[in-house]
């Protein structure tokens, strides 16, 4: 098997006659972490709503494992491993933490180990076992984001889609967001491709970074790389 | 004292028969969005399936329900699947479909009847209950019986099953639902399915109490959808609470102020609430603005 555990070739997509992403190339290794990092309106969920199934390309192919997942759709690729956290996360608000969890794991193949997945997930994130029964809408932005990791993972997925965590947090909180992720990649053994404009952060934890300008990949290379990249730091992280 | 307690009696039985018609149209608001006009045909086509059990198979209209609601259910999951289902993303074509799908069923029915008046026979419609001063017919007794246990059944159904969370969460958020994996399409087929089964179910429990005719879903229709706003839009203990204060609305107003009145009285009401309280008396405050987000 190809170390490679996802692959996106020569992908476009877009909504309706727009067109917002083009020739997107890009290889995931397994139990990596890609940073796709760009400014506002550059693609960056768009590029994550193709991964996840929320879109459909309109060109280019999507393989997972091998297999090319470009026309599955949304609600199969959870049980093909592939889990996202979505910008904002998105929870249910007017249901509890608990059921919001207990969702994560609504793919067949993950319900038979729901209870345990449970209090595995709880024991990464204590803070939900306090408010296990408050209303996913009632949490901070900070316990929102922490539910919003900890339902993906519900699922037990082998690759985790995360779409701008950083979105509404505090640097301080931001900061421990991602190094939770990193954590849990490492621990999980994860593959993670991670959308942030928080260039230097997101950076930080990534084993490999793109950048994303205009729907296009403008530079790829390794994250510790494109950090000392001056282009980068003068473009990208203000500095 | 004993006027008074009638008219209550009165009004909450037929709060009743609201409630049962509102929970399935509510729980298909709630769900898919669609305002589904068509609602009362289903109930009228539950008394009909009655009456056709009654005259081929000699079944009492009580035990025609566990024939005529899936008939309804299969019948629902078609019209979504059919109808609806091609025009998502476009709520309002798929509220004018309905209104044509009510027209096609009314003229159906009249066409294949002649528009002759029939009714249906029960061997319980003889029998009455009596509480203190007033006795009351068992058929309404049941009807609003059935109401309360099917309020409560889809309510553990909707709290308590891994399905009915799914069908919580689609109503709420439909594309963090498909990344949970679940299949939203099969959601809404099913709700819409649900819903039909309950109007069906109504049809049969009442059909001993009217004489059926093929425009008879509107009369229950239009309470119907006072009912969903007046409890709450997408909230079957909304639906079923409403149900019943539209009753004794009626019932109230029917006898107190003028007969002729109890409709503009109910409508009054409705426009009421609808302008202070949009999220209805038992609806939460801000959840149909969370599902209306997520259809545009």
């Amino acid at each position: 098997m190809s170390d490679d555990h996802l692959v996106i070739a020569g992908m476009g997509a877009g909504y309706g006659d727009v067109s917002v992403l083009h020739d997107i190339s890009f290889a995931v290794p397994r139990g990596k972490i890609v940073a796709v990092v760009g400014v506002n309106g550059a693609g960056k969920t768009t590029l994550l709503s193709a991964v996840a199934g929320l879109i459909v390309p309109t060109r280019g192919t999507v393989t997972l494992d091998g297999a090319d997942i470009t026309r599955t759709a949304a609600h199969r690729r959870t049980g093909l491993g592939l889990a996202m956290v979505p910008e904002g996360g998105r929870l249910f608000p007017f249901m509890s933490v608990r059921e919001n969890l207990e969702l994560g794991a609504y793919a067949p193949a993950s319900r038979s180990g729901l209870v345990e997945r449970m209090s595995e997930v709880m024991d990464m994130f204590p803070i939900l076992r306090d408010r296990q029964d408050q209303l996913a809408g009632r949490l901070s932005g900070g316990e929102r984001q922490m539910c919003a990791v900890a339902r993906a993972l519900m699922s037990r997925p082998q690759l985790l889609l995360l779409d701008e965590p950083s979105v509404g947090l505090s640097p301080l909180m931001t900061e421990k967001v991602l190094a939770t992720v990193t954590d849990l990649a490492a621990r999980e053994g994860l593959s993670v491709i991670i959308v942030e404009q928080r260039v230097t952060e997101v950076l930080a934890m990534a084993d490999i970074g793109h950048i994303l300008d205009h729907g296009r990949i403008v530079r790829s290379g390794l994250a510790a790389d494109l950090r000392k990249d001056r282009q980068v730091q003068e473009t990208y992280m203000g500095l | 004292m004993t006027e008074l307690v009638n008219i209550l009696a009165v009004g909450l039985l037929l709060g009743g028969i609201y409630a049962l018609v509102s929970v399935g149209l509510n729980l298909i608001f709630g769900v898919i969005r669609i305002v589904n006009f068509a609602q009362g045909e289903f109930v009228m086509l539950g008394m009909y399936g009655a009456f056709a059990a009654q005259i081929t198979l000699r079944l009492d209209p009580y035990v025609a329900t566990v024939l005529v609601g899936p008939a309804l259910f299969a019948l629902g999951a078609f019209v979504y699947w059919v109808i609806l289902r091609p025009l998502q993303g476009q709520p309002m074509m798929q509220v004018f479909a309905t209104f044509g799908l009510l027209m096609i069923l009314e003229n159906t029915v009249l066409a294949l009847t002649g528009g002759t008046a029939y009714s249906v026979n029960s061997g319980l419609t003889g029998y009455s209950v009596s509480f203190g001063p007033i006795q009351i017919g068992l058929p309404r007794v049941l009807v609003l019986t059935a109401a309360t246990v099917v309020t409560l059944a889809l309510g553990w159904y909707l709290k308590s099953t891994m399905h009915g969370k799914a069908i919580r969460a689609v109503a709420q958020d439909r594309n963090a639902a498909r990344l949970m994996g679940v299949d939203v399409e099969r959601i809404y087929m099913v709700s819409f399915g649900i819903g039909a089964a309950l109007a069906g179910l109504a049809g049969c429990l009442l059909s001993p109490l009217y004489t059926m005719s093929p425009q008879i879903g509107m009369n229950f229709i239009m309470p119907a959808f006072a009912v969903v706003v007046l409890g709450g839009l997408g909230s079957v203990k909304g639906a079923y609470f409403g149900g019943l204060i539209v009753g004794l609305t009626e019932a109230l107003a029917g006898f107190y102020l003028d007969p002729a009145l109890k409709q503009a009285v109910l409508f009054l009401m409705f426009i009421i609430v609808l302008v202070v309280r949009p999220s209805g008396l038992f609806g939460t405050a801000g959840a149909e603005e969370v599902g209306l987000r997520e259809q545009s």
